[in-house]
């Protein structure tokens, strides 16, 4: 006995006995060896129950030794943030101080309540969820959904945030093969002979595939698994070679773009602090080689999940590679070849076979003399019909085929194989074919969609020999594909010995599940057995995706790998059609659960979405600004004062704005240089209003519409030369408008000669608003006369500005005399601070967005977006005057004619005053006619705009109301849940109705 | 991600460096203002949406930002062809041969 498990043999196994490994599982110390998975480690020390199942909580152990293990799945946890649940015990390598534990139980693994579930399966069949959780509604709300909730799902995630980082690398290459088995490592040397750029991955610690268990197989006169790691190692020593070991293949996307995953720390005991846990490498193959071997089957038979039943490959891993036999007394069910040499492992190593027993009348073959030859009872035409034992299988029944006395035979595990399924996932992802081969009873790659091609056993190519020479072609011609002088390989292995199996079964086994209440399982992840499946199909189900769906046969992580050949094969006698006749599902990414971490990469907490600050942003955060999100910026919100909330604050800035003066950041505001001899014109089709008239350093409010006729930007534009206009646009409409106008200049008006530059990173702008503006601004400005006469309201001027090279706007978006100063962006922050130093002496605040708001509602001022919804039409809001009247073009003319458009009752942009002088409506809240009316109410408008504005004393708000202009002076209603607020409809216009200010 | 070939740039780049731009070979009537209800609808809201494939426009957006019209396949997803705006829809058999991905694998046993 080792110190590694009572079940590890001495002299046995590929591992090394001097390199013990301690780990926990439930809390209790095993030790296991340098290269064990925990599912091998487990087995060396006798564990077979690792788990319960999903909706019966029956005990369950391990039953494969890899990836497409569906039951061994386990709680990794290294602390509270790193507890990753769905471990396949069978691929997590151990290390010292791993932590596992198992999943799906309560209070304890060996007594679970939830399998009270076993007995009362009857209630849990196929379609269980359909039927059973149908109504009434409010049981979903108190019963049924917080039962799944609590039933749902496997394992505990994780409490904490995820520590760790997760790197991303996208990698070009001439040849990238998937599978690092012989057929892979093969492919991979002769195209990296010839000169491909080459690389290489494999799913599990070390490559080799199926040479683990392989023990037979001799290449270039070597053990097999020798062979591979030195071809690895050759491969590795290469520089245009990548291998990448732990790395798994899990997404095949168009143009042969192939998603990586690979596993960087996973399997350490102390990972370095900076390195990622994992890589997320994105590929882009000249040619993709898919060498992804075979799944073994299980056999489908009565109560064939205990724990110590599994694939007989795998006890042939447990054995070969990591030196563990499985049990001590090892039955054996098959209709393959393969578990023959997995029996005849085993007996050579001591354990003994009581029966090999065979589902085939007939068997013929050098496995079965050879098994015969060692003395093993051979039972051939016979078939297990169940199994005993409780925690762990302790005996197998056995009938023969065609009737007669049951025989019940002692073991303590269970090996089988119903033969191997090509692992056709990958070829399948790139949207190729798979045709059904009627003598091997097995989906091969059929019809190619990309540049790829299937070699050994995932192409269903079996002996050895034949998957080497096919590897060898494959690498170099894609070699010679991709590459302009590719050389020819000289690669050249010789082959001795390997498996030469065949027979198959799919579906379930004599006696499998006819009548009695069985449990015969097709799906082990998600508890599916055969019946369920012909329950489906009884049901109506005829079409696989039907059944799947309504068995969850294939649905849980290991998504069928195992499984769906026997759904299939079961649907399909129950349909009495053939298999290719009732379809396969699709193969979808990805291949194994790939975790968010990887797929995010850097991609989270503040680089997930880049925040953009304005040139101003820390002088804005130094006045103690507080920001608000606009499209992708950081805008100052509002600058509160010690003790003021944001109401206070706001306040105080609308009326110190109308008083005094203000300051404020307008730099997210979007820019467009539109510069040529042609820019007038193009300006006067893309804007609904006239702009060839438009005089050089003046200014024009531009109201932009989709061809549909409604609104779809605005802003004011100035010309700065004949040819040369500065046009500014909404914050979050900047690129939508310079793509609407290259869409225009570059495909309906390419005779124009126009150019347009984006310019909004290039401009600072500040602006200042209010009475004292022109003060504050006067001593820093040279070579503009700023007086009223000479540079009035809507005009832009050109000069310095504290010595910088300035566009100076003379505008408003507050109804107060304003001016915008537009800087060079380098510059903004200096002149920010100057203007600010020299206007707080005089009593200017600075104010925000939330204040910029108020004050242009307090004009009626709109902005797009808010006050429009995209079924709003200049006319709609009140803005007909933008339109020009002679124009015989632009964009939205015809669209403006439109019957609906011209109709009556559109909804008109209006104000709404509030009658009790103090209630805020709320933005968005439903307008109505009669309050009095029966539920459900007609909704004639909306409130799109509403704030309390002090400079009025009362509340102001924006409306669309059906018919609005013809309602002015009328009283409406807001329907609250406690009270319909009355609202009489008026102009937008709150202050100022004159509008004399803004000409100070 | 689509690998598509910018026929002003004469290379093939990433699809995130493109932004799709509807259906290709509408043209905005000259006469836009004077045209019926029924042509206006036709011209701006009435849109294929066929099984195979496709005349659409896509935009180098972050390349040479120039919009240019491609024939796509909407089953396989694949370009048959890139074209700069402004020529005639491609003849595809002609067009499939030229762009069509390098030859297959070989075919199941
Ligand atoms: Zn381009």
């Amino acid at each position: 006995m080792s110190s590694a498990g009572e079940h590890r043999i001495a002299g046995v196994g590929r591992l090394t006995p001097a390199n013990p490994v301690r780990f926990t599982f439930d809390g209790k110390a095993y030790s296991g060896l340098q290269g064990d998975t925990i599912a091998s480690a487990l087995i060396a020390s006798g564990v077979h129950l690792v788990g319960r199942s999903f909706k019966y909580h029956r005990p369950r152990g391990i039953l494969s030794d890899g990836p497409e293990e569906p039951n061994a799945l386990v709680g990794v946890r290294r602390d509270a943030a790193r507890a990753t649940p769905n471990v396949r015990a069978t691929v997590q390598e151990i290390y010292d101080g791993l932590n596992a534990v198992s999943q799906n139980r309560w209070p304890s693994l060996s007594f679970d309540v939830g399998a009270v579930n076993d007995i009362a399966s009857p209630l849990f069949s196929a379609g269980f969820y359909y039927k059973t959780f149908m109504w009434p509604k409010v049981a979903w709300e108190h019963v049924y959904e917080p039962f799944i909730r609590n039933a749902a799902g496997l394992g505990q995630a994780p409490t904490e945030p995820d520590p760790d980082h997760y790197a991303a690398q996208y990698a070009h290459c001439d040849v990238l093969v998937i599978g690092g088995g012989v057929a892979g490592l093969s492919a991979a040397l002769a195209a990296a002979e010839s000169g491909a750029r080459v690389i290489l991955c494999d799913e599990r610690a070390a490559f080799g595939g199926a040479l683990r268990f392989e023990a037979e197989a001799r290449l270039d006169g070597k053990p097999g698994y020798d062979w591979a790691q030195d071809a690895a190692a050759t491969l590795a020593a290469m520089d245009n070679v990548r291998i990448l070991s732990r790395t798994t293949a899990f997404g095949y996307y168009a143009q042969n773009f192939v998603g990586l995953a690979e596993r960087v720390t996973e399997h350490l005991a102390a990972p370095a602090a900076d390195a990622p846990r994992e890589r997320l490498w994105q590929v882009r193959a000249g040619r993709v080689i898919i060498a992804a071997g075979a799944i073994e089957r299980h056999m489908v038979f009565a109560n064939n999940d205990r724990p110590g039943i599994m694939l007989a490959s795998a006890a042939r891993t447990f054995l070969n590679h990591h030196g563990v036999a499985v049990g001590r007394k090892v039955g054996v069910y098959t209709a393959n070849d393969s578990a023959y040499a997995a029996a005849i492992d085993l007996k050579k190593a001591g354990i003994d076979i009581p029966a090999i027993v065979d589902v085939r009348d007939n068997p013929q073959g050098s496995a079965i003399d050879e098994a015969r030859a060692f003395g093993i009872r051979v039972l051939t035409g016979h078939a297990v019909t169940g199994t005993g034992g409780k925690l762990r299988v302790a005996s197998m029944i056995v009938e023969p085929n065609k009737g007669g006395a049951a025989e019940i035979i002692p073991v303590d595990a269970l090996i089988m194989s119903a033969g191997w399924t090509p692992s056709v996932h990958m070829f399948s992802q790139s949207r190729g074919k798979v045709a059904w081969d009627a003598a091997t009873e097995r989906f091969l790659p059929g019809t190619y969609a990309q540049d790829c091609v299937s070699i050994g056993a995932c192409n269903g190519t079996d002996r050895l020999e034949e998957s080497v020479s096919e590897a060898i072609a494959a690498g170099e011609s894609a070699a010679k594909a991709t590459r302009k002088r590719a050389k020819k390989s000289k690669v050249k292995i010789a082959v001795e010995g390997g498996g030469d199996w065949t027979g198959s079964m799919l579906g379930a086994g004599p006696n499998g599940a006819n009548g009695k209440v069985i449990k015969a399982f097709v799906d082990f992840q998600n508890d599916v057995t055969a019946k369920d499946i012909r329950l489906a199909v009884q049901e109506g189900m005829h079409s696989i995706e039907h059944v799947k769906r309504f068995t969850t046969n294939g649905m849980a992580t290991d998504q069928g790998k195992l499984s769906n050949l026997h759904g299939l094969a079961i649907a399909a006698e129950a349909l009495g059609r053939e298999i290719p006749k009732v379809g396969l599902t699709t193969f979808r990414a990805p291949y194994t659960p790939t975790t968010f971490g990887a797929i995010v990469g850097h991609a989270r907490g503040e680089l997930f979405d880049p925040a953009r600050h304005t040139p101003m942003h820390e002088s804005e955060v130094a006045a103690g600004a507080v920001f608000e999100d606009v499209g992708p910026w950081k805008r100052a919100w509002y600058y509160p004062r010690a003790g003021e909330d944001m109401h206070a604050a706001v306040n105080r800035e609308c009326r110190t704005v109308r008083e005094v003066a203000g300051m404020f950041d307008a730099t997210t505001l979007g820019k467009i240089e539109v510069v040529g001899p042609d820019a007038a014109e193009f300006l006067n089709l893309i804007y609904t209003n006239p702009f060839l008239k438009l005089g050089v350093g003046r200014l024009r409010y531009g109201i932009m519409c989709r061809e549909d006729g409604f609104i779809y930007d605005d802003g004011v534009v100035g010309r700065m030369a004949e040819d040369r206009f500065h046009v500014t646009t909404t914050t979050g409409g900047a690129p939508r408008v310079l793509q609407h106008m290259e869409d225009y200049l570059q495909t309906e008006f390419p005779h124009m000669k126009v150019w347009l530059t984006s310019t909004t990173e290039q401009w600072a702008v500040i602006a200042v608003q209010g009475p004292k503006a022109r003060e504050i601004i006067e001593p820093f400005v040279e070579g503009i006369d700023l007086s009223n006469e000479a540079f009035p309201h809507m005009s832009v001027r050109e000069g310095t500005f504290c010595g910088v090279p300035t566009r100076l706007f003379r505008m408003s978006f507050t109804g107060e005399t304003g001016f915008e100063i537009n800087v060079p962006a380098d510059y903004g922050r200096q002149v920010w601070e100057k203007v600010y130093e020299r206007g707080k002496s005089m009593g200017m605040c600075l104010y925000g967005t939330e204040t910029m708001h108020v004050l242009r509602a307090e004009k009626g001022y709109i902005i797009v977006g808010q006050d429009t919804d995209g079924t709003v039409t200049p006319y709609d809001a009140g803005l007909g005057w933008a339109v020009g009247k002679n124009k015989t073009d632009f964009v939205g003319i015809r669209g403006l004619k439109r019957p609906d458009l011209v109709a009556d009752g559109r909804r008109q942009l209006v104000g709404l005053k509030v009658k009790d002088g103090k209630t805020v409506l709320e933005e968005g809240a439903q307008i109505v006619a009669d309050p009095n009316q029966p539920v459900p109410m007609k909704m004639i408008g909306w409130v799109s705009s509403s704030y309390w504005s002090e400079n009025c004393g009362r509340p102001i708000a924006l409306a669309l109301v059906e018919g609005g202009f013809e309602r002015m002076g009328r009283t409406l209603y807001v329907p609250m849940p406690d009270r319909a607020i009355e609202v009489e409809v008026t102009g937008t216009v709150f202050f100022d109705e004159e509008g004399g200010r803004i000409n100070g | 991600m689509l690998l598509i070939h910018c026929p002003y740039c004469e290379e093939e780049r990433p699809e995130m460096e493109f932004r799709h731009a509807g259906e290709a070979h509408l043209e905005r009537p000259k006469n836009i203002a004077e045209i019926s209800d029924e042509a206006f609808a036709a011209y701006f809201f009435y849109r294929d949406n066929p099984k195979g494939v496709v005349f659409e426009r896509w935009r180098h957006l972050h390349g040479c930002a120039r919009f240019f019209n491609a024939a796509r396949d909407t089953v396989s997803d694949k370009f048959l062809t890139t074209y700069k705006a402004g020529q005639p829809k491609p003849d595809l058999v002609g067009a499939a041969n030229m762009n069509i991905p390098a030859k297959s694998g070989k075919s199941g046993k």
